[in-house]
């Protein structure tokens, strides 16, 4: 099965761990990768501050760029930029030219551990790690892209790991693409607001599915010097690992 | 025009709020109680997404046929001896309910709730008539009216921004000299508001649905207070926007369900009635009946890109999810209708000179958009006015528009993607820091306090990783690692 990898612009330029990781546990379940390297960033910044014309250049050149790999499936280690590539069908429907590419790409897509554990059907990913950790779920993931239950499952499975519940799940961390730096003073008040709810679950470990979200959360616990570990999904998953303890949801629990 | 609650810029607004922990504590509980109930009230129903599918489809019928629903329920209501007026303007609307008051000679005027009343400022223009005095009867309502007016902040809970103290307070002005206990003065409050009402001449309500098909007004409160209002007085007249229309109960009951739920989580609420103009044989209800029917603005939206928005039922669960609102305050967005739907509402109604600032306050976390029951795409909507604004007013003259605009020429382009990965270690050297951060695994190759331009609405509260050099970048390490395995595989 061929993947391309759709590494996201923040991944490209700040986080390498993060791409090298969601490789490492692609590669381990038997995909073949690709990165095709004309492909920049999905078109939210631009698209999401109304900037429509100039985006749409964006969204042609993500589009081709993704599917001229040929791959079987598109995977990304963000749900909100996976959730962009599937709003592309809507935004793009009445363009000739690529409203049908938008489609062809938007029903390739997944999220990284929406594709291990809907596409793949992994439910054990056979890592361990010994902390206790809590998990950030993004918006555009859980409200857009829909996936709700993937993270969570696969988290579950992870040997040693204690997952505690965040409170107030449910509200944004205030990242909101380029809301965070066009609306400081309110963007603020949200990440504080999730600061203080991670700080109160005691967690050592911060994992989401999203490393923008990531990023500001973590860079508001840096500023305000509390102590966090910040740890993509993919990460998580990568940790440690033993194949032994792969485990596939259709296999019973006792192999 | 009068949604506007205040000419203070956005950002001080922004401040205030942040200032009044009081009201930002007091929302966010109500919030949270709310998330509870409302969730409870909808799980008990069952199915849910597919009563939000139907809810969307009797709006979008209504919206769709429109003028043909308007002119059936106005038929119906002349048919029983009511009078419609169809206002274009606030203005047109407030000068006709000051005509009938005059004509009607009414010296006491009783209103129940409504949004729309208070879109027109009918109070202020009734209270300029000689001789008259008028009295807010929903409790909530009620405290802002005494309150010196106060303008409210919520368009379910009214003064969600005050708490008991003070409203004792204001209470205390009216020869209230009980405790602070929320129902001692709400007994006082009713005591109050009864006396009145026995002497009210003119019953003035807004309206939650109007039954095209039989002419009627349905109003869901939990006070009785509307109930009342047009039981009482011989003279009523209700305010509605033109898009509050159903085509006949059977419609109503659903929203009514999905209204309540939504809107404060309960089954019902403790009234909700059907009522219209007396007729023969009845011993209640009023015996002049009056509909003004409001456009304002409204118009604005049909056959555009926000025509959705006239979906709206006014249910207040958008405000209650918004971690903005939660945040910021009904006052802060300077409009009687706040949150995401005033958010969307506001500039259809009133431009964007006025309510420009307001889309683009929201991290589009569609939390709105999750919650509506109607399923109006809020965010979505929210993102077509930031493109109305950029695209089509071209509004943002700022350096950040350039920004913006080399933003979309530098995603857009591979080879200067490329060349910004090569140069981002080395370009952010001066601005990096060798301060140690608390935070592990984020800041791997350093850290940013203090960006430049657009960076700097960033690093203003939070630090920024810092990019890798190149040969370390995501990209950089896949070349190698594909390298590395087509030779390991060349080697077996
Ligand atoms: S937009 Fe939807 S959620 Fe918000 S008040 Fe209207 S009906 Fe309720």
């Amino acid at each position: 099965m061929k993947v391309a990898i759709f590494s996201t612009c923040v991944v490209d330029l700040l986080f390498p761990n993060v791409g090298q990781a969601m490789v490492e546990v692609l590669e381990r379940f038997g995909c073949e990768t690709a990165l095709p390297t004309d492909q920049i960033c999905c078109g939210q910044p631009t698209y999401n501050s109304g900037y429509r014309k100039e985006s749409n250049k964006v969204f042609y050149n993500e589009i081709d760029a993704l599917l001229s790999a040929n791959a079987d499936y598109i995977v990304g280690p963000a749900g909100s930029c996976v959730a962009m590539l599937r709003e592309y069908p809507h935004i793009l429907k009445d363009d000739p030219e690529y409203s049908q590419k938008a489609q062809e790409l938007a029903d390739k897509s997944y999220e990284f551990s929406q594709f291990l554990y809907n596409v793949l059907g992994v439910i054990d990913a056979g890592a361990q790690l010994d902390a206790t950790a809590t998990y950030h779920r993004s918006c555009h993931m859980t409200r857009l892209l829909g996936e709700k239950t993937a993270p969570f499952k696969l988290l579950e499975q992870v040997k040693d790991l204690k997952m505690v519940p965040l409170p107030h799940l449910e509200n944004c961390c205030g990242f909101g693409g380029t809301f965070s730096v066009k609306e400081p003073e309110i963007s603020k008040q949200m990440v504080d607001e999730k600061v203080d709810s991670v700080i109160s679950t005691g967690a050592k470990i911060l994992i989401s599915a999203d490393a923008s979200c990531l990023m500001n959360i973590g860079g508001r616990f840096s500023r305000r010097n509390e102590s966090i570990k910040i740890m993509h999904i993919a990460e998580v998953l990568n940790h440690n690992v033993d194949t032994s303890r792969i485990r596939y949801k259709d296999q019973p629990t006792t192999v | 025009m009068t949604i506007s609650t205040s000419d203070k810029p956005f950002l001080t607004r922004v401040k205030e709020s942040e200032n009044d922990h009081f009201m930002q504590q007091s929302v966010a509980k109500a919030q949270d109680a709310q998330w509870d109930k409302r969730t409870a009230a909808r799980e008990e129903l069952g199915n849910w997404e597919q009563w939000r599918d139907l809810g969307e489809q009797i709006r979008q019928h209504v919206i769709k046929y429109l003028p043909d629903y308007l002119e059936q329920f106005s038929d119906n209501v002349t048919k029983k001896g009511g009078h419609v007026f169809f206002a274009q303007t606030d203005e047109e609307a407030a000068n006709y309910i000051k005509e009938i008051a005059k004509k009607k000679n009414a010296h006491k005027i009783v209103k129940s709730k409504s949004m729309v009343t208070t879109e027109i400022d009918l109070d202020k223009v009734l209270l300029s008539l000689p001789d008259t005095s008028l009295m807010e009867t929903d409790l909530a309502e009620f405290i802002l009216q005494e309150d010196d007016w106060d303008e409210p902040t919520h368009i379910v809970f009214p003064t969600l921004h005050k708490n008991r103290n003070q409203i004792q307070k204001v209470f205390k002005k009216l020869g209230y000299s009980g405790t602070n206990d929320p129902e001692e003065m709400a007994k006082f409050a009713r005591k109050y508001l009864r006396e009145y009402f026995m002497q009210a001449d003119l019953g003035i309500t807004g309206c939650n649905f109007a039954i095209a098909d039989s002419g009627l007004i349905n109003l869901v409160t939990n006070e009785g207070n509307a109930d009342l209002t047009m039981a009482i007085p011989e003279t009523q007249i209700v305010v509605m926007g033109m898009e509050r229309i159903v085509p006949s109960l059977k419609e109503a009951e659903v929203l009514d369900n999905m209204l309540c739920r939504s809107a404060v989580g309960q089954k019902l609420t403790s009234y909700c009635s059907f009522s219209g103009k007396q007729v023969v044989g009845e011993s209640d209800g009023p015996s002049d009946f009056y509909v003004v029917i409001l456009d304002n603005g409204r118009s604005n939206a049909l056959g555009t890109d926000f025509e959705p928005v006239l979906q709206c039922i006014r249910c207040g669960a958008c405000l209650n999810v918004c971690p903005i609102y939660r945040h910021i305050g009904g006052h802060g967005y300077g409009s009687i209708y706040p949150g995401p739907i005033g958010a969307v509402l506001s500039p259809v109604l009133d431009g964007y000179e006025k309510f420009g600032d307001l889309p683009f306050a929201s991290s589009l976390c569609a939390a709105c958009t999750e919650t509506c029951p109607v399923k109006i795409p809020l965010h979505n909507l929210l993102i077509k006015h930031r493109e109305v604004m950029m695209d089509k007013l071209k509004m943002d003259h700022s350096f950040n528009n350039v920004l913006m605009k080399g933003a979309g020429v530098a995603t857009s382009s591979p080879i200067l993607f490329k060349m910004a990965l090569e140069g981002d270690h080395l370009g952010s050297a001066p601005l990096s820091k060798s301060k140690k951060t608390t935070v592990d695994n984020l800041f791997n190759y350093g850290h940013i306090e203090k960006a430049p331009s657009l960076g700097a609405g960033w690093t203003n509260v939070r630090d920024l990783a810092r990019p890798p050099k190149h040969s370390e970048n995501f990209r950089s390490w896949y070349k190698k690692h594909k390298k590395e395995q087509q030779e390991g595989v060349s080697h077996d």
